[in-house]
């Protein structure tokens, strides 16, 4: 017998669905990128507004502080999630001809989380940054009406 | 309508950090809606985008479903030399995407 | 709505709305069936978006701006009209009304006003609430989590964030219709023309925006 809870869940028409990822389930996306690397906090920004005005378009920018030469630069940016159905937003591959390390965005977030960024350097080194961010539903849900 | 919009500077000065702002018109549709009778509407998303500057890549980022619709990427290249730089667009369905801007480097 | 939202919609690199506009452009430009393009008799609009709904002098009706632009493609162009939020229609309304951006609304008193604010004022629907309760009484404060605006429309036809794609007035008002559980007006009915005639009025002096980004 479903629960009335359960039963609203599927009816829902939003992008969600009924499926949720899991903090484990985005460890190991991270794992998928990184091997069995040690990620450091640090170096990695992610400028995310703390409270979003709808989590269908969030502006999103990540950048990593780095001179970007040849010798010393990001090769890689990654950007997961806790909440969505899927733990994956987005990869970046840059070199030392992108003059900064950084990338701007829109994304969508299911719900309250926090966003993580993962930058991997020229070195071999991986470094990591947060943002947390509450979503709020809109008011007035008008499933889809024209 | 125009599939995709590419705001740059026409010119710049050698080794200057050229601003690149792109927009792609694209539904970005999830997979994990579903319509009111419940049946779910099928992953349809840009999958990769990769700019070219002179034919060498600069810049590439490959999209999930969780990238908003209507996808804005906007990044950054050094300015080497005057040319061409392409972008190209890839996803489901074969959706395939390109435009081109001009740079003048002095 | 957030800064961001705002510099999303200040920007023409990073406002989706632009496709429409673009779009629009080429559409103002294209002949139809009477070999005329808008163009040919419009080398600028500005200023018309910040003064619609107005009476046509013609006919005594009151238009909105899709109106208008299906009122000169019928009468004038020998070309149908445009089918409400079409992507055609769409794209003409953001084009015309993008050239009004930064110019005041026009609007003052008049019966077409009137009818609109009795709308506005009028509870309806089943949760028995007026746009005035919540727009005018409690602006400002949270519905579900998010803030209630004023409700000036002064950036129409926007990109709303909630419809990833750019819509009109009439479609918002609708839209505000069902959550308020009330019955819609269909399109084109008149008593959205005189909603939107007192809402203009209601932002009157107000800069417009068109086209916005709105959550």
């Amino acid at each position: 017998m479903t629960s009335r809870r359960s039963f609203l869940l599927f009816m829902s028409t939003s992008f969600l669905g009924s499926a949720h990822a899991t903090p484990a389930e985005m460890q190991a996306a991270m794992r998928k990128v990184i091997g069995s690397a040690t990620v450091r906090p640090g170096k990695v920004k992610l400028e995310i507004p703390p409270l979003i005005d709808n989590g269908n378009t969030v502006p999103l920018t990540v950048s990593v502080d780095s001179p970007m030469t040849a010798a010393e630069h990001v090769k890689a940016i990654h950007v997961f999630t806790e909440k969505n159905p899927q733990p994956n937003v987005l990869s970046v591959r840059l070199g030392p001809r992108a003059g900064r390390a950084s990338v701007s965005t829109r994304v969508r977030l299911a719900d309250t989380q926090t966003v993580h960024a993962i930058a991997e350097l020229s070195d071999g080194s991986f470094w990591s940054g947060t943002a947390e961010v509450v979503v709020t539903l809109s008011a007035c849900l008008e499933d889809g009406l024209i | 309508m125009s599939q995709a919009i590419v705001s740059m500077p026409k010119q710049a000065k050698r080794g200057e950090v050229l601003e690149i702002k792109t927009l792609a018109q694209h539904p970005m549709e999830t997979g994990y809606r579903r319509t009111q009778e419940g049946v779910v509407i099928a992953r349809n998303i840009i999958r990769t985008f990769v700019c070219t500057y002179n034919g060498a890549e600069v810049f590439r980022m490959e999209l999930h479903p969780a990238i908003a619709a209507n996808p804005l990427i906007a990044f950054t290249t050094v300015a080497t030399e005057s040319g061409t730089l392409e972008f190209r667009w890839a996803g489901d369905n074969g959706y395939a995407v390109t435009e081109s801007a001009g740079i003048t480097v002095v | 709505m957030g800064r961001e939202t705002r510099a999303m919609q200040d920007d023409d690199a990073t406002n989706p709305a632009m496709f429409w506009v673009l779009e629009g452009e080429t559409l103002f430009r294209k002949k139809e069936g009477s070999g005329k393009a808008c163009s040919d008799c419009h080398s600028t609009l500005q200023g018309a978006a910040a003064r619609h709904p107005a009476r046509d002098a013609k006919s005594g009706r009151l238009l909105n701006l899709e109106q208008r632009i299906n009122a000169c493609r019928t009468e004038r162009m020998d070309a149908p009209a445009y089918g409400y939020e079409s992507r055609e229609l769409l794209s003409l309304t953001a084009y015309v009304a993008k050239q009004s951006r930064g110019l005041e609304i026009q609007s003052h008193e008049n019966p077409a006003v009137e009818a609109g604010r009795r709308l506005y004022q009028l509870r309806q629907g089943q949760l028995n609430l007026s746009c005035a309760q919540c727009h005018d009484e409690r602006w400002g404060k949270k519905l579900a989590g998010t803030p209630i605006p004023q409700g000036h429309s002064t950036g129409y036809p926007l990109y709303r964030l909630e419809w990833q794609g750019l819509g009109s007035l009439q479609r918002r008002l609708r839209n505000c219709l069902t959550g308020m559980r009330a019955e819609t007006f269909p399109f084109g009915a008149p008593e959205l023309v005189e909603l939107e005639a007192y809402l203009m009025w209601r932002a009157r002096g107000m800069k417009m925006e068109s086209p916005a980004v709105r959550p």
